[in-house]
């Protein structure tokens, strides 16, 4: 028994090199970040300043990890030594750095917005440290390699997310809360069931593992009913057709911060979970299913956009707009080619940055106006000019009109869908978006154009048109980076494109996790 | 012994979806409790279920002697079983304010967050 045993076949033996700490520091950083700002609940007024920083830091983390996938491919990170497949993996290819870094920079605008939105009370509540640790879950779940951490990443942004919710405790809030967490403990559960067949099928949960030898087992194995109910736990996740009533009914409860970060993150949380797991993992089980996945893409599409026409308070028409953008990138899983992934990576960038700032600006004209209803909006165009212009390039960027962010995706799409043949979900991306730009004009025409419909007493609208640089700050970031990316979309092109190809063809992902091809 | 616990385990799921879908909050709560522990009871029927064979490497071989139970699934429904209980703890808690703050344990009746009168938006100026 004295013999030395070989542990290089299990075990990794030497330190990995420093660069590879960069997969696992940003969520490291948000855990601790969250603990800290546990630990000094107290003292409220550090939390701001402590929160905004750590955000600061993650966009550079991110930013650096997605230079270094960029020049030298996946990184992999193995938990405590083991060797893949047995170790959890943190694997970062260039689709979860991209929208690692996306979403770090919604979440640090969220944070200053947070500072005016959010009172002494919210804060008490735990504002910061419940950011702090639904960033940490969804980064977790953009960089993880691993499908069952995959699952737990899910619910750590999913427990976060009941925390901020019902932030306040309002009656409308409580119920709100209510049907989004149950809804949603139901659909995480369907991708536990699912992960549990995964394993009883394949032996392993490493998805880079799964990705080599679902090809062995497609002619013996139920693949399909598999996908089937990853596609379905997703998809309730992002909120798409017969399952997204969840998100009508409550995400315009919380406050608009709040609003801003789930709309932004959440839903794009599942869809790329979905484009994850049907492009890389079961590409051929995922065309057999492509019709349905296409009908519920169209159909999400649809409800959103009549369900945004149909809303009189901005911040539930908002939402409806959240769920027309689902049913956009739907449609680009339910084609497949490299070109429509692409065009869903490129619209979940767009959709990440322009939702947040369309729920900011909802908030900050509910502020102004001092209500949420259409019907008794008004004026604001000469009370706030500059934060109009504001708004009213968002919202063309929402409705995908030249020369903003929303255009380039649409088009991708457009051109995939045709290129395939498929007319009908060509003509549901544009009577959507023509739709969708119908409802946001109407805001600006009665919200910002028409003057105020009648005198609201003073007290109701303690705004003010001075500009509070917590407000403008993130918002003029933000409506920044849409018109930039609208009129500067060749780099964002490119990457997605490559993107797009490397979940294609995963054998850069799969060379990064098992290096010497791995015997077993 | 899997077949058996196939069945039961199919029996979990029914009950469990009858409850969430009725109205009354709590019968919710009580189905998605025994949803979560119908997963349970799957992912541990998926890891093998066996006492015969203990899951420990024989000297001189390097992998389990076949038939041995899988200890990994073991490891994730200890996760699960966590993960599902805090849930459970707060949603426990939720529903209790809720049925304080809105007075009422029916899901038709909540309607404060939707109201049921909306009103439609101004179709001109």
């Amino acid at each position: 028994m004295a013999a030395p045993i070989d542990l290089s076949a299990a075990l990794i033996l030497s330190a990995p090199p420093l660069a590879d700490w960069l997969v696992v520091l940003p969520v490291a950083l948000m855990i601790g970040l969250g603990a800290v700002l546990m630990m000094v609940r107290k003292s409220v007024r550090l939390h701001g300043g402590i929160a905004i920083a750590g955000l600061a830091l993650l966009v550079i983390l991110d930013a650096g990890l997605l230079w270094r996938v960029w020049t030298h491919g996946p990184v992999t990170m193995v938990m405590g030594r083991w060797l893949p497949p047995f170790g959890i993996a943190f694997t970062a290819d260039l689709f979860g750095a991209v929208m690692a870094l996306a979403a770090a920079i919604v979440a640090l605008a969220a944070g200053i917005f947070a500072l005016s939105d959010i009172d002494a009370s919210g804060r008490r509540y735990g504002f910061y440290p419940f950011l702090m640790l639904l960033m940490a879950g969804v980064t977790g779940a953009f960089l993880t390699g691993d499908i069952f951490n995959l699952y737990v990443w899910f619910e750590v942004l999913l427990i976060s997310s009941f925390g901020l919710l019902i932030l306040g405790s309002e009656p409308e809030q409580i119920d709100g809360a209510l049907k989004y967490a149950v809804l949603n403990l139901i659909g995480t559960t369907l991708f536990l069931i699912a992960v549990g067949y995964l394993y009883a099928i394949f032996g392993t949960l490493n998805m880079a593992d799964i990705a080599r030898k679902a090809a062995g087992l497609r002619e013996t194995a139920p693949l399909t009913t598999l996908t089937a109910l990853f596609i379905l736990a997703f998809a309730m996740k992002a909120a798409a057709f017969p399952v997204n009533f969840w998100l009508p009914a409550s995400y315009h409860t919380p406050r608009v911060t709040v609003s801003a970060l789930f709309g932004g993150l959440l839903t794009k949380v599942g869809i790329y979970s979905l484009i994850r797991v049907t492009i890389m993992l079961f590409p051929v089980e995922r065309e057999a299913l492509s019709l349905i996945v296409a009908l519920s893409a169209a159909l999400t599409m649809l409800v959103g956009a009549l369900g945004a026409l149909a809303q009189n308070d901005i911040r539930r028409l908002v939402g409806y707009v959240v769920i027309a953008g689902i049913g956009n990138m739907m449609a680009g899983v339910a084609i497949g080619t490299p070109a429509a992934v692409s065009g869903a990576i490129l619209y979940a960038l767009h959709s990440v940055v322009t939702m947040t700032a369309l729920y900011l600006v909802a908030g900050e004209v509910g502020r102004l106006g001092g209500t949420w209803a259409l019907s008794g909006l008004g004026g604001l165009y000469r009370k706030a000019p500059w934060f109009s212009g504001a708004a009213f390039l968002l919202f063309l960027a929402a409705s995908g009109l030249p020369p903003l962010s929303g255009l380039w995706p649409k088009v991708a799409l457009l051109k995939a869908s045709l290129d395939i043949g498929a007319w009908w979900l060509a003509a549901a991306i544009l009577v959507s978006a023509f739709l969708i730009t119908l409802a946001l004009a109407r805001v600006f025409l009665l919200a910002f154009w028409r003057p105020q419909p009648e005198p609201v007493p003073e007290a109701a609208a303690p705004g003010g048109s001075a500009v509070d640089w917590r407000i403008a700050l993130p918002l003029g970031c933000l409506t920044g980076l849409v018109v930039l990316f609208g009129l500067l979309p060749e780099p964002l092109l490119g990457l997605a494109q490559t993107a797009a190809e490397g979940l294609g063809e995963p054998a850069a992902y799969i060379q990064s996790v098992f290096p010497g091809g791995a015997a077993r | 012994m899997e077949a058996l616990f196939s069945i039961l385990i199919g029996l979990f799921f029914t009950g469990a979806i009858y409850l969430v879908l009725s109205k009354s909050t709590v019968r919710i709560l009580l189905g998605v409790v025994l949803l979560g522990n119908a997963v349970n009871l799957l992912l541990f029927t998926a890891g093998r279920l066996t006492r015969e064979v203990p899951p420990i490497i024989p000297a001189g071989m390097d992998t389990l002697s076949p038939g041995a139970a899988n200890p990994l699934p073991q490891a994730l429904i200890l996760t699960a079983i966590v993960i599902s209980f805090s849930f459970f703890a707060f949603l426990l808690v939720l529903t209790y304010r809720a049925y304080q703050e809105l007075g009422t344990d029916d899901t038709d009746e909540m309607r404060l967050a939707e109201p049921r009168n909306e009103q439609l938006p101004p179709v001109g100026y």
